[in-house]
């Protein structure tokens, strides 16, 4: 395998990891602080609709990324509503966002668009098109840095830096602001937190929001970047893989990028199935990659590689004791 | 709320006829949706013909899950419906539980075979059609590497890829031709996402023209196509609007062909198989103002001379599906 090759690989890996890496940062937030969210998908999905309905009627990319993260934000709110305010099941209420979100995507692009639950083409300034970071063109031709700097490193949508950025801003937000100290101890123990006279349900809806900006970012990125235009259930299943991951990372920020890079690497290797064939002398089937991450997040949570250990509140609303 | 309003209206009219005779004929949509730009569209379109042109009503249903494929034929052969067609392969097991207890009703099934006195079961030679694209991809391709990015993984689909193989080899014996499936399971029919990377992926090893059999999926892999300076080719129904100087042709399905002749036969529909092909006009490759540019008069004269040799019988395609084999491609 050539180094080109071997890049084109890992750029198709870097793209494939964006998403899952913004939703698994989204579902990071909302557990540490003790709302479990399966509904990662539903929103990624509401946002991808919203933002390239947006981006197509204005014309305009970044208010369809506004557009999206409200649309994602909107079914945030629902969900803590739920299971915040009136102290639902989490589960069931990630269930619901799920199917809402699937089935009022479809019917709104229909009554809108007439396109049979697709929104128009976007082209031009409707879509984050790629940018060429400065440089890279006259880098180009050195040996090995320039073919890395330009084929891997140039030529993504801003978002892809973004996320990227994202990373750590979320590590020293969670572990070196008192905010984030706030936010994981009220998904370890809101008791403890409540004492203290800080807000539990003021704390969850916050790092519900931040979850639903992110995805909504998730979504904006797979309608507008990666594709020019929304089409039905086109998350295909990208908000269980980021929570996989996110399980895989042990809730932690550094690990979710390496998680969501690895989970992006082997969708990216699946594509290439004449190079496993090269490289290996046989052919793996790409069910069994598709399946990997899921293989893996089964033998994590078995406890043979380490332990994965969720935030011990959980999955529980918090009733004040009286 | 047009879909709402058409599901609540076709509820409504089963209920006030359910038991009532009503020789109208219906369509039951596949999951794709009827506005799916490709299979089901070009049902519904054939559907609306004979609509617009008899001035008949039909009764019709959008599926949303697996599970309701039994009740909706249950349903409208009850209130009276004649005949039912279906479009989608994965009718033929509930076809073949329903057929049996509505002796009186006849039943159309498309892209399937089920083998009841009163199912005609339609199928399209689509190998014919993918193998005339497959020439004009070979022909239109600057690399000498064409590629195939499907849908699910599925023989139907199979045999598209073997077609446009077989056609890409008589036209240019030294191609290359990638072949890849987007998934195993129904969410491969809608993940453009994953096809874009696909014709990325194909690009990089050197391909140039790509034809795609895969439903909402192929929305991406032409959107890829179109942005990567590379040449798509739709399926199904004309795509060659979509991305206009992008899409070199479409593989066209004649499905509404197929609903339209249903319809007007009305209870007459004779059982039996029949499949339709290039003689037939079932199957075809779509010219029109979009592609006319990248298609030059020698690649449009020596796919015609193929088609004609084809109908004539001077050229066999093979059918992946008579044998689960493909003599020019290796899945």
């Amino acid at each position: 395998m050539d180094l080109l090759t071997l890049l084109q690989l890992l750029d198709s890996t870097l793209r494939l990891a964006t998403p899952l890496l913004l939703a698994c940062l989204a579902g990071l937030f909302s557990e540490r602080a003790g709302i479990f969210d399966i509904g990662l998908e539903g929103k990624m999905l509401a946002a991808a609709f919203l933002s390239a309905a947006i981006a197509a009627v204005t014309g305009s990319v970044w208010l369809g990324l506004l557009a999206g993260i409200f649309a994602s934000l909107l079914l945030s709110a629902i969900h803590g509503l739920a299971s915040i305010t009136f102290r639902g099941n989490q589960l069931i209420s990630g269930v619901a966002i799920n199917f809402l979100a699937a089935g009022l995507t479809v019917v709104i692009a229909q009554s809108w668009f007439a396109e049979g639950g697709r929104t128009p083409q976007l082209a031009g300034a409707a879509r984050f098109n790629p940018i060429t970071l400065p440089g890279a063109e006259a880098l180009r031709d050195v040996p090995v840095l320039g073919p890395i700097y330009y084929e891997l490193i140039s030529g993504h949508t801003i978002i892809v830096y973004l996320a990227l950025l994202i990373v750590p801003i979320t590590a020293w937000v969670l572990f070196s602001t008192r905010f984030g100290l706030r936010l994981r101890a009220v998904g370890e123990n809101p008791a403890a937190v409540d004492t203290a006279g800080i807000s539990v349900v003021g704390l969850r809806f916050a790092a519900v929001a931040i979850c639903g900006v992110l995805c909504g970012i998730a979504g904006a990125y797979l309608a507008t970047a990666l594709q020019a235009g929304f089409t039905k259930d086109m998350s295909a299943g990208r908000g269980y893989i980021a929570l996989a991951a996110l399980i895989f990372a042990k809730w932690r920020p550094v690990y979710c990028l390496w998680a969501c890079l690895l989970f992006g690497f082997l969708q990216a290797i699946a594509l290439r199935s004449d190079l496993i064939e090269r490289v290996l002398q046989f052919n793996i089937q790409s069910q069994l990659l598709d399946a990997l991450p899921y293989i893996l997040t089964v033998v994590i949570l078995a406890g043979f590689v380490g332990k994965a250990i969720p935030p011990r509140a959980g999955g529980e609303p918090y009733v004040k004791e009286r | 709320m047009t879909l709402m309003h058409k599901l609540f209206g076709a509820t409504a009219a089963l209920a006030l006829t359910a038991g009532a005779a009503m020789a109208d004929p219906a369509i039951v949509f596949d999951l794709g949706g009827k506005f799916d730009k490709s299979f089901n569209e070009s049902a519904f379109n054939g559907a609306t013909r004979w609509a617009e042109e008899t001035g008949g009503t039909f009764a019709e249903v959008e599926l949303q899950s697996d599970a309701q494929r039994e009740q909706a034929l249950r349903r409208f052969a009850e209130s009276g419906a004649n005949p039912i067609v279906m479009a989608g392969f994965s009718f033929a097991t509930p076809l073949g539980d329903v057929a049996g207890d509505y002796p009186d009703t006849k039943f159309v099934i498309i892209d399937a075979v089920v083998d009841a006195p009163n199912v005609q079961s339609i199928v399209f030679n689509e190998e014919q059609g993918s193998y005339l694209v497959g020439m004009m991809a070979a022909m239109a391709s600057e690399t000498g590497t064409v590629s195939f990015v499907g849908g699910m993984d599925i023989p139907l689909i199979r045999k598209f890829a073997c077609g446009y193989a077989q056609g890409a080899k008589a036209a240019n014996p030294d191609v290359t031709i990638i072949a890849n499936m987007t998934g195993t399971t129904p969410a491969a029919w809608n993940d453009p996402v994953k096809g874009t990377e696909l014709v990325l992926a194909q690009k990089s090893q050197g391909s140039d023209v790509v034809f795609q059999a895969a439903g909402g999926t192929g929305v991406g892999v032409l959107q890829a196509a179109a942005d990567n300076d590379m040449l798509g080719i739709g399926v199904d129904a004309n795509q060659n609007y979509m991305y206009p100087g992008s899409v070199l042709t479409s593989m066209l399905k004649r499905v509404d062909n197929a609903v339209y002749n249903s319809f007007i036969a009305g209870e007459a529909v004779e059982p039996g198989i029949q499949a339709l092909g290039l003689e037939q006009e079932g199957v075809g490759y779509a010219m029109d103002e979009f592609n006319a540019e990248l298609v030059s008069a020698d690649m449009q004269a020596a796919v015609d001379a193929a088609a004609a040799q084809i109908i004539a019988g001077d050229i066999t395609v093979h059918d992946y599906m008579s044998d689960e084999s493909c003599p020019a491609l290796s899945f």
